[in-house]
């Protein structure tokens, strides 16, 4: 599986898959942000891929060195009974990222979640807003830089 | 008089205007306008605190916006902040219909990426643990659907057995809810032959009442019409909408975690995966009722097959040693302080472990930096998936409907929220 999965994608350009990481089983792509719309679209139209189900996507901080963020994207094969993960780095610079939502419906809430937890912003997203924090809400919890007790103040609360 | 006379003029021109076929007729009332309902958080069959907004036309469902986060606690930043046995109690908070599920599916993952593989019998145990989880989230949920579409009498059906259940975690673990049962490396504790006993009478006594519920609602006349085609999605839009579990299950697609992606001992047990073909709320009902039996079957088997010996993985640097011995022996004394303070420390890395939870896929994706806290820890919670589907189900429906579909989808806010 893991030897077709690669044929197919470097079909689509040579630098398209950044790194591909093994552990525990688990297979990993790091793939560019360029790519990302066209791999998604192989990767769940492709009669032998069949990545037709998006389980979740989440965002993380990097502890390595390079790119500050990084998006995570849980696939699964229904048919293949296989689980792929894919990620793509974001610079903390330019936290913008196309949706996958077009590709995959599942895509929206988890995307929406991703926003208001880390800010990435999600192009094309059909609903952009966040999903737990308020809306006048300014800042991004899940951030390592936000601290674990909150910001005083950050959130009106009523008066006495 | 000259209004009634106006009135019975626009009638007349109105009636003329319908005997023209290619003819519309507008009628500009404020009645007949779209309206906004706020359904929730605080509303009796939105099981929780999950907020709906619903553009109404009527009564038809034009559109409809799940609100969510009125129960965020930020469990993925607590996650974060805490080594990875403090918390395994958070878990329980996630769906706490099913807590012994939640820390079976959370030390799973911790356990794949320390590289731990536990004994036998724990894992014999955690299969029990989970199953028994299913059973009592299950018969919640048949409860409160019943009760949802007017039949409050298996409501109380559904807590009596559940009760019964809660009363085994207790002999089982020691306590009735927040059961927090499982460690990184094995189980709190030894199953007891008490607790044994009590499962066993409970499994011999649960057919019957399983029975009795399903007889009084699926040859009632008013459950099927409030059931039967309602709530429909199809099997394409329900892969692409992320559903998984039960829901996946009633629309025709054969997939269960427990089967396809084995974990724990399930390669194991014989046991059969329910598949309906409908996609309506009827066919979540029949889906949930028969997985209810099988879990009875693989509870039995479990219990048959569970072999003796230890429940603890040896393993000093990982696995929290017996309290007994950190009293008394020195090593011990030592690598409980070590553990405590520092975690465990797993390689660099990260791993996602799924379970077949009774709602869907409850996974946990963990990053580790190679230090005693969790870098990143995601939870997949399958009610958070779930609820992304209501809109698409309730579109076109009527406004009773709302209530049935989110019974039939049976979202635990706690896990939703996070």
């Amino acid at each position: 599986m893991k030897e077709k999965l690669l044929n197919k994608l470097n079909a689509v350009s040579k630098e398209a898959i950044e790194s591909v990481e093994e552990f525990r089983n688990e297979l990993t792509l790091v793939v560019k942000k360029e790519y990302l719309l066209q791999i998604a679209q192989i990767l769940r139209d492709d009669s032998e891929l069949q990545f037709d189900s998006l389980r979740d996507v989440c965002g993380a901080e990097r502890f390595l060195p390079g790119d500050r963020f990084e998006v995570i994207y849980n696939l699964y094969s229904i048919q293949n009974t296989f689980r792929l993960r894919l990620k793509v780095h974001l610079p903390e610079s330019d936290p913008h990222i196309p949706t996958v939502s077009s590709i995959w419906h599942a895509a929206n809430f988890p995307e929406r979640e991703t926003y208001d937890m880390y800010g990435i912003i999600f192009d094309n997203h059909p609903d952009m807003r966040r999903i737990y924090m308020p809306e006048e809400f300014e800042y991004h919890p899940l951030r390592k830089d936000f601290p674990l007790m909150g910001i005083p103040g950050s959130i009106p609360l009523p008066r006495k | 008089m000259a209004f009634e006379h106006n009135q019975q003029e626009a009638r007349n021109k109105i009636l003329k205007a319908l005997e023209n076929q290619h003819t519309t007729v507008m009628f500009d009332d404020s009645l007949e306008n779209e309206m906004i309902l706020n359904m929730g958080p605080q509303h009796p069959a939105t099981h929780g605190v999950l907020r709906l907004l619903l553009r109404l036309d009527g009564e038809t469902i034009v559109a409809a916006v799940p609100d969510l986060g009125y129960l965020h606690r930020g469990y993925e930043k607590l996650a974060e902040n805490m080594n990875y046995h403090e918390f395994i109690p958070h878990t329980d908070r996630l769906d706490y219909l099913s807590p012994l599920a939640n820390n079976v599916a959370y030390v799973l993952a911790v356990e794949k990426l320390a590289g731990i593989e536990v004994p036998e019998r724990a894992q014999y145990l955690r299969v029990i643990c989970a199953e028994l989880a299913r059973l009592a989230s299950h018969l919640v949920w048949i409860g409160t659907m019943a009760m949802d579409v007017g039949a409050v009498t298996v409501l109380l059906w559904g807590f009596r057995e559940r009760e019964k259940i809660q009363d085994i975690w207790d002999l089982l673990t020691g306590v009735r809810f927040t059961t927090s049962f499982t460690r990184v490396g094995g189980m709190a504790q030894d199953i007891s032959g008490e607790a044994i006993a009590a499962i066993k009478k409970f499994l011999e006594e649960l057919p019957a009442a399983l029975d009795e519920c399903e007889n009084v609602l699926a040859r009632n006349r008013i459950f099927i019409d409030r059931c039967e085609g309602i709530g429909y999605v199809s099997k394409e839009d329900s892969i692409a909408i992320g559903l998984t579990g039960p829901l996946l299950r009633a629309v025709g697609v054969d997939h269960d975690l427990r089967r396809d992606a084995p974990y724990l001992v399930y390669d194991k047990l014989d046991f059969h995966v329910p598949v309906y073909q409908d996609g309506d709320v009827l066919a979540r009902f029949y889906v949930r009722t028969t997985e209810m039996r099988e879990s009875i079957k693989i509870l039995w088997q479990a219990l048959d097959k569970m072999p003796a010996g230890s429940i603890h993985t040896h393993s000093p640097k990982q696995v929290l040693p017996r309290k007994e011995k950190v009293y008394g022996k020195m090593e011990e004394l030592i690598h409980d302080f070590m553990l405590i303070n520092f975690g465990i420390n797993p390689p660099v890395g990260e791993v996602y472990h799924a379970i077949e939870a009774s709602k869907g896929e409850l996974g946990f994706y963990i990053q580790s930096k190679g230090d005693g806290y969790p870098w990143r820890l995601k939870i997949r919670s399958p009610s958070f998936c779930n609820i992304q589907a209501l809109p698409m189900m309730l579109r076109g429906g009527l406004i009773s409907d709302v209530v049935a579909v989110i019974g039939s989808l049976d979202p635990v806010m706690g896990e939703a929220d996070k």
